[in-house]
């Protein structure tokens, strides 16, 4: 029954053949046209190499590069707007450090991480150098009677750092960009982690942006109140503190409790903006490479195309002219 | 030849370097910071610290300058940034403060009110929200604010609308949130008035 249905597609094969040498070429064109129609059966029940896998790759491939192409344009648009904002405030965490001087090296009891990464993906490595570094600010503090407690703005590095520190994060918040950036927005949010951790010293860990390709993790050292007046009264770095007059306030803690809390709104509102920028960025040039990746294999893919289509039209001329001169000679 | 080599390898680095908008030219960091670090962490770099990113300060000089060197910097942009000027006025919660060159080192909270810049026969004024002035020995005063604007873009009308409004709030609250926040809203709307007339 099979070999029976085998023969018959044979002599369809054979039919035309024997009808006259025009239609060999006719054949052949038409052969060739069934390949790239259908999944490898001509007309008559010629048999040819599929090259649909190939075709339907390429189109996937293609289409990925728009999307990508894309996505690095509306990057690009998102970083211009936000990057002016950041540039404007870059000058508010300055009168601070001048003030109260930058020790990262401080030794406390209560340490506090705050870790700022992006909510979408996408955006190359930052969000795992943030946290690589938050993590390493962790080893560094661990010690006898000290604490080390994280808050974590942004989903990703809550779903890296929720893996193994699960039981150390005191506080996470997500949706951060869903309204633009603002002032009023961070500073509730800084009121919020200041109400609801207790800390010596807070650690903002971020990415600052230096410029389209760089990025630099960042951590900023903003020490609570109590540790402020130990720190002045032992000298060293914050040792002039004590020679600066109080003017307004009740007492001088009062007015240091308002500095502290208006450093920190003010580093943490210049760290989420560096860090939307790098994040922008990161993923300019993330899809930037995936566009340019997709690009390479869809050349690659086209040459494996026109190799499959060549060979099963180099298949059919070879079965036609063997078959004509099997025929003949 | 060879006396030529520093002064062209100067000139193309001088070429090369590309000025960002706050990296100094010596990068300062805490080397405790950065030995512990390395002690612990050996694979990664560790990260930069705000230190690196200032310009530093001028030191104190040993005579009064002339000039006081003012930094006025809001959250959205920097007002005046590094101006030498006169004098400052600047609103402290114990009153109306004024700032000459080589004022002690001060740090003073501001309540809303009008800051003023005078330099030589001109006064720029700004209403500030709230914030906090530093003024440190070298004559340099950095004064941070929530929200300044120039006064003449204050809308009189809008003014005394709110100050309505938050002191029929007062009158009307109930709990201690809600009559801070009108209290809050009664000052700064009369502030606001006094700057407008004053």
């Amino acid at each position: 029954m099979a070999m029976a249905a085998a023969l018959r597609r044979e002599g369809r094969r054979f039919a035309p053949l024997v009808s006259s040498s025009s239609s060999i070429l006719n054949n052949a064109a038409a052969a060739v046209r069934s390949s790239l129609l259908s999944e490898g059966l001509g007309p008559e029940g010629a048999r040819s190499i599929s090259t649909q896998v190939v075709r339907n790759r390429m189109k996937s491939v293609k289409n990925i590069q728009k999307i990508t192409k894309a996505m690095k344009m509306v990057a690009a648009s998102k970083l211009r707007a936000i990057q002016v904002r950041a540039e404007n405030s870059r000058g508010l965490w300055q009168p601070f450090t001048a003030l109260l001087g930058d020790v990262p090296s401080i030794d406390v009891k209560k340490n506090v991480i705050v870790t700022i990464s992006s909510d979408k993906g996408l955006c190359g490595g930052i969000n795992s150098t943030s946290v690589k570094i938050s993590k390493g600010f962790y080893k560094i503090n661990s010690g006898p009677d000290k604490e080390i407690k994280y808050v974590i703005l942004g989903e990703k590095a809550k779903a890296q750092m929720v893996r193994d520190s699960k039981k150390d994060i005191e506080m996470s918040i997500t949706e951060l960009q869903k309204n633009p950036l603002n002032y009023t927005q961070v500073s509730v949010l800084a009121d919020d982690i200041l109400k609801n951790v207790e800390y010596d010293a807070l650690r903002i860990v971020f990415n600052k942006f230096h410029s389209v390709v760089s990025f630099v993790p960042t951590v900023s050292t903003v020490l609570s109140p109590a540790v402020v007046e130990r720190e002045s009264e032992a000298g060293g770095k914050l040792g002039d503190l004590d020679s600066y007059e109080v003017e307004g306030g009740e007492t001088k803690a009062e007015v240091l409790q308002n500095l502290t809390e208006f450093q920190f709104s003010c580093v943490m509102f210049n760290a989420v903006l560096e860090n939307a920028c790098s994040e922008q960025g990161a993923r300019m040039s993330a899809m930037d490479s995936s566009s340019r990746n997709a690009g390479e294999m869809l050349d690659r893919l086209t040459l494996t195309y026109n190799r499959t289509r060549q060979a099963s039209i180099t298949t059919e001329l070879i079965e036609i002219i063997s078959g004509a001169s099997a025929l003949t000679g | 030849m060879f006396r030529q080599a520093p002064r062209l390898l100067a000139r193309s680095m001088m070429a090369r370097s590309r000025p960002f908008s706050d990296v100094p030219a010596q990068p300062a960091s805490d080397s405790a910071f950065v030995e512990a670090w390395k002690k612990v962490i050996p694979n990664i770099d560790p990260p930069q610290t705000p230190l690196s990113f200032m310009k530093p300060r001028p030191t104190t000089p040993s005579s009064i300058p002339s000039k006081i060197t003012v930094n006025f910097v809001l959250p959205y942009q920097s007002e005046l940034s590094a101006k030498e000027v006169d004098m400052v006025i600047i609103p402290a919660t114990t009153g109306q403060m004024g700032v000459l060159p080589g004022h002690v080192a001060t740090i003073a909270e501001l309540k809303p009110g009008i800051m003023s810049v005078h330099e030589g026969s001109e006064v720029t004024k700004y209403f500030v929200s709230s914030g906090f002035a530093f003024i440190h020995a070298n004559s340099v005063a950095d004064v941070v604010a929530v929200e300044a604007v120039p006064v003449d873009h204050i809308d009189p009308s809008l003014v005394q609308k709110g100050l309505a409004e938050f002191t029929q709030k007062l009158s009307s609250a109930s709990t201690d949130l809600e009559k801070a926040e009108a209290q809050i809203g009664v000052d700064v709307h009369s502030a606001l008035n006094s700057a407008l007339t004053g």
